[in-house]
C-alpha cells in the first residue's frame, strides 16, 4: 500500500471529510511524498453520502481519480452502504461501530472502531470526528508521520481549537492501537 | 518573496497566476466548475491595487473584462458550459477590435446547461469556431495544477503580445483536483506587457508600427484619443466598408498568430522515443493515458503519446511529421469525437485514425483505453 495508496473518505455531508483528505494530502506533501485530492461535487454532497478521496504515492500519480481504494472509511451507515464493498481484496475498511455492514461482501481487513463516540464522549465535539478518523488512518497505514499530520491539522482547524484537534489526533491513535 | 509549496486547485492556482501575470481586473459571473476563479478574483484583487466585478450576465462578464483591458489593466472572465457559448459575440469583438484578454472555460458537461458538476472536454471546436466569421484564435489546454499555474501565465503574456483573446480551456477535473504545486517566486516569472505608444507620439491607433506584430496599444481614455469598433476598421479605427480595407487587416489579423507559430505553439511527447503505437490526448484526459501507457508497456506494448498544450493553434507540423511513424492513432479526449476531426485532417492518410471517449460526465479509465488499443491493434 505504501508506494501508492487509494483512500476514500466516506460519511455525511458536513463530518468534514473534505477537510480531512486536504489534511492527509498536505501532511503527504511535508513528508515529500506525492498526493493528490479529489471529492465528489454535487448535489449528493449536501446530505446522503459525500466522499473525499486521496491518493498518496512515492512515484508520480498520473490518473487522478481512486478507482480501487486501500482504505475506505465509513462514518455513516449511508455511506457505508454506498462504499465500503469498494475497498480492494488487500484493503483495509474503517467503520464507525454504529455502521452495520451486509455480510454478503467481501471487505478486505475490517476495524470497527467509536470513531463518533470517541469525538463525543472523549474528546468532547461530535465535529472533531473526523481529525479522530485521521488519528486511526495514520496509525493504521503510517501513510504519512505523525508529526507532519499534526502540522497538517493544526495549518488547518480554527484558531482556538489547536488542543481539542491534538487531543481527537492522540484518540485516534489509540483507538487504531487497539485493534492493530 | 521565495518558492512556495502548497496543495492547490487547479481553479486556485490560475488565480495565484493571474494575478502574477498582472491581472488587475476581473469581471464575471459565477458559473460551477468556475466558481473558485471569481471568488479567489474577488478575495484578493483589492491587495493588489486591482478591482472585481461580478456583471448582471455571462455577456456583461466579458464585456466588463474587454472595457478593463482597453482601459489599460490586464483582464481575465472565467466561465464554463453555458456562460461559453454567451461569451462567443464579444470573444470576437475582442479579436477585431485586439484587445488582450485571458477566457477560461472550465469545462463541463453540455449542451446547454447539461452536467453542471461533471467534467467534459465538448468545447475544443467552440473555442475555435464558437464565434463566427475567420478570426484568430489560441486555446491552451492544462493537464495539472503545476501547468493551470504555467499555461495562466503564458495566457496573459500571449494575449498581451498578440493583442488577442487567449481561451485556458481547462476542465473540471484540472479545476478540482488538488495536487502540489511549487509556486515560483515572482522575479523568477517571464511577464510580457503590451506595447504602449509614446506620450508624443503621433498616435494611429491600428497602425502597426515597422518590425513590430501589433500596434501599439495605449489606453483608453488617457490622451490619445480613439475609436474602438467590432466592424472592420483602418488604421484610425473607423469604421470602412472597404474590402481592400477587410483583407489587409484580416490578414493582420491572422498573420500575427500564422507567422509567430513557433512562438506560440507548445505540446509534449511521452514515452514517444521507441513508441509503436500512438495515443494524441490533452488536458486531463492525458492523465489517464499515462497510466495506460504504463500499463501497456508492462504488457510489452510500446505505446507513446503526443499531448496537445496549445489546442489551437493546433500543433500541425510536428504531429504531421510523427504521424509519418505510425499505422494507427487513437485519439483520447472527453467527448464523441472532436479533435478527432483535427488529428484526421493533420494526419491525411499516413495513419488509420481511432477515437475513444465519452460525454456523459465520467471520465474514461485507464484501462479502458488498454482495452481500445489491444482492440485496435
Amino acid at each position: 500500500m505504501n508506494n501508492h495508496a487509494e483512500i476514500r473518505l466516506s460519511g455525511s455531508g458536513g463530518q468534514g471529510l473534505l477537510l480531512a483528505g486536504v489534511i492527509l494530502a498536505e501532511a503527504a506533501i511535508m513528508d515529500d511524498k506525492i498526493a493528490i485530492q479529489t471529492q465528489s461535487y454535487g448535489p449528493e454532497a449536501r446530505g446522503g453520502a459525500s466522499k473525499a478521496e486521496v491518493i498518496i504515492a512515492n512515484d508520480v500519480i498520473d490518473f487522478p481519480k481512486v478507482t480501487s481504494p486501500d482504505l475506505v472509511l465509513a462514518l455513516t451507515q449511508v455511506a457505508s452502504d454506498k462504499y465500503s464493498k469498494s475497498v480492494n481484496d488487500k484493503g483495509i475498511l474503517v467503520i464507525d461501530d454504529e455502521v452495520v455492514l451486509d455480510d454478503k461482501y467481501e471487505y478486505g481487513k475490517i476495524v470497527k472502531v467509536p470513531i463518533i463516540n470517541t469525538a463525543v464522549e472523549k474528546v468532547g465535539k461530535s465535529i472533531v470526528a473526523n481529525i479522530v478518523a485521521i488519528g486511526v488512518i495514520v496509525e493504521l497505514t503510517k501513510l504519512v508521520s505523525r508529526e507532519s499530520v499534526e502540522k497538517a491539522v493544526l495549518a488547518r482547524v480554527p484558531k482556538g481549537t489547536e488542543d481539542l484537534n491534538k487531543k481527537a489526533l492522540a484518540e485516534g491513535y489509540l483507538l487504531a492501537q487497539s485493534v492493530i | 518573496m521565495s518558492k512556495k509549496i502548497k496543495l492547490m486547485q487547479g481553479n486556485e492556482a490560475c488565480v495565484e497566476a493571474a494575478l502574477m501575470a498582472g491581472m488587475r481586473f476581473y469581471a464575471g459571473y459565477p458559473i460551477t466548475p468556475s466558481t473558485e476563479l471569481a471568488e479567489l478574483s474577488a478575495l484578493h484583487l483589492p491587495y493588489y491595487g486591482g478591482k472585481f466585478i461580478q456583471m448582471e450576465d455571462e455577456i456583461a462578464g466579458i464585456a466588463a473584462a474587454i472595457g478593463g483591458s482597453l482601459a489599460g489593466l490586464k483582464s481575465m472572465t472565467a466561465t464554463s458550459g453555458p456562460g461559453f457559448s454567451l461569451k462567443q459575440e464579444n470573444i470576437g469583438y475582442a479579436a477585431i477590435a485586439e484587445i488582450p484578454l485571458v477566457i477560461v472555460n472550465v469545462q463541463r458537461g453540455g449542451p446547454s446547461t447539461g452536467l453542471p458538476t461533471s467534467p467534459a472536454q465538448g468545447d475544443v471546436m467552440q473555442a475555435k469556431w464558437g464565434t463566427h466569421g475567420d478570426h484568430p484564435v489560441i486555446a491552451l489546454s492544462p493537464d495539472s495544477v503545476t501547468e493551470t499555474f504555467n499555461l495562466t501565465i503564458r495566457a496573459f503574456n500571449l494575449a498581451e503580445k498578440y493583442r488577442t483573446p487567449v481561451i485556458l480551456l481547462t476542465d473540471e477535473v484540472v479545476g478540482h483536483m488538488r495536487e502540489k504545486i511549487e509556486i515560483p517566486a515572482q522575479e523568477d516569472i517571464e511577464i510580457y506587457d503590451r506595447v504602449k505608444p509614446k506620450e508624443n507620439e503621433e498616435y494611429v491607433p491600428f497602425k502597426t508600427e515597422e518590425g513590430e506584430i501589433v500596434p501599439r496599444m495605449a489606453n483608453f481614455g488617457e490622451g490619445h484619443r480613439y475609436h474602438v469598433t467590432g466592424l472592420f476598421h483602418d488604421e484610425s479605427g473607423f469604421p470602412s466598408n472597404s474590402s481592400e480595407n477587410a483583407e489587409v487587416m484580416l490578414d493582420h489579423l491572422m498573420n500575427k498568430i500564422d507567422n509567430n507559430l513557433d512562438d506560440i505553439i507548445d505540446y509534449e511527447e511521452y514515452m514517444m522515443d521507441d513508441a509503436e503505437f500512438l495515443i494524441v490526448s490533452y488536458g486531463s484526459t492525458a492523465r489517464t493515458v499515462r497510466s495506460a501507457i504504463k500499463a501497456l508497456r508492462a504488457e510489452g506494448i510500446k505505446a507513446g503519446m503526443f499531448r496537445a498544450i496549445t489546442l489551437w493553434p493546433s500543433p500541425e507540423e510536428k504531429l504531421a511529421e510523427i504521424s509519418k511513424k505510425f499505422d494507427k492513432i487513437l485519439v483520447a479526449e472527453m467527448n464523441l469525437g472532436q479533435y478527432v476531426q483535427e488529428v484526421q485532417r493533420i494526419v491525411k492518410s499516413n495513419s488509420e485514425v481511432y477515437h475513444i471517449g465519452r460525454a456523459n460526465g465520467e471520465v474514461t479509465t485507464p484501462s479502458e483505453i488498454v482495452n481500445k488499443v489491444k482492440e485496435v491493434l
